[in-house]
């Protein structure tokens, strides 16, 4: 399909609060983006279907409660959960960020080794060190080929994203936590893990693993590869001048490493519908 | 029927527990022999069900559905009758 004809819907309800940049990025790629107030799939007046892309963008939705992003989740299985299935089972990608993450792996749809969980077979906990950390970090695309949202970005390179939140811990049940991370490896599903600048593993130390996760991980995809949820925030790297350090450079890139996972994306739409 | 359930979510044993520490420092930074502190959730229901055994098994499934997630945490709950 033409870019022009891309429908990207962003998701919004009380708490969203990243859904003007993320539309920002898609619109300079050339696509159609809207923001779309859940209510509006709820009641009928905008279709699932009729979008290409779904977006969970960043923010506290619903303030939070009970656990970062689970209140949208299960609202949306209860409600929508046919629609998202129908919209999973025709290969249209979904993205998460940073809340989006947490609301795709309440929703059981990540890691979603096989379609989506009743349950949540992951969780992303309070982070440790303890409290809301927002900081630029370096993460490495571990990703073989599968994830449709890095195909632009070569296997091991590194990219400079910020992060902003207080429960990004990935986690698996403790129990079964060896094997969901082989089953994950294996299933080529591992996306982003938290390095240092030289792109050595952070292994869990603070500040290069910002937030405690389990094996560095800072996004992985689902089975299929067309869902991912990630803690960064790419749409607040997508341009140089998002940069922290843009004033100091000699020469300011016209965009930055973020950039990359919608490009990866759009380019997957365009070649395969 | 009405009902009301207490329920109580916390951590399962071996999750890391940030809140807990950092307020057992705190506590410890005040002079009290404190070693370990859990923090824990709770939620009191009021809802309507045909039985207590109706009632037990539909807080069952909240806490499933929603108010814990299984990975890391636990959760119990007590039931009662309410006029």
């Amino acid at each position: 399909m033409k870019r022009e004809a891309i429908r990207v819907c962003i998701l919004r309800v009380g708490g969203t609060n990243c859904d003007a940049e993320t539309k920002r990025a898609f619109d300079d790629l050339g696509v159609k983006a809207e923001i779309i107030h859940f209510n509006e799939l709820l009641r009928g007046r905008k279709q699932l279907a009729d979008y290409d892309l779904l977006v969970f963008p960043g923010g506290f939705s619903f303030g939070d409660y009970v656990r970062a992003g689970a209140i949208w989740a299960k609202w949306f299985i209860a409600k929508l959960g046919k629609n998202l299935e129908e919209f999973m089972d025709q290969e249209k990608p979904i993205l998460g960020i940073c809340n989006g993450f947490q609301i795709l792996v309440e929703a059981g749809i990540l890691p979603g080794f096989e379609g989506i969980s009743k349950y949540p077979e992951a969780a992303l906990a309070t982070n440790v060190p303890p409290g809301y950390n927002c900081r630029w970090v370096y993460v490495k695309n571990e990703n073989r080929g599968k994830c449709v949202f890095t195909s632009k970005i070569p296997e091991k390179s590194v990219l400079r994203i910020p992060v902003a939140h207080s429960e990004g811990r990935f986690v698996f049940p403790k129990e079964r936590e060896k094997n969901l991370l082989e089953r994950l490896l294996e299933n080529d599903q591992l996306v982003l893990r938290y390095c240092h600048k030289n792109g050595e593993p952070a292994e869990g130390e603070y500040p290069a693993n910002p937030n405690g996760s389990f094996y560095d991980i800072a996004g992985i995809c689902n089975s299929t590869g067309t869902v991912l949820g990630l803690m960064p925030h790419p749409e607040r790297a997508y341009y140089g001048w998002q940069l922290p350090d843009w004033t100091r450079l000699k020469k300011v890139p016209n965009y930055a490493d973020g950039k990359l996972i919608f490009e990866s994306v759009i380019d997957y739409l365009t070649r395969k519908f | 029927m009405r009902f009301k359930a207490r329920v109580e979510v916390s951590l399962k044993p071996g999750h890391s527990d940030p809140e807990g520490e950092t307020t057992a420092r705190a506590l410890r930074e005040l002079n009290y022999p404190v070693k370990n502190v859990g923090v824990s959730k709770v939620y009191t229901v009021f809802f309507e069900a045909s039985s207590k055994t109706e009632a037990e098994e539909m807080v069952d499934e909240m806490c499933r559905r929603l108010l814990a997630n299984p990975t890391k945490d636990d959760y119990k709950f007590e039931v009662e009758e309410i006029e």
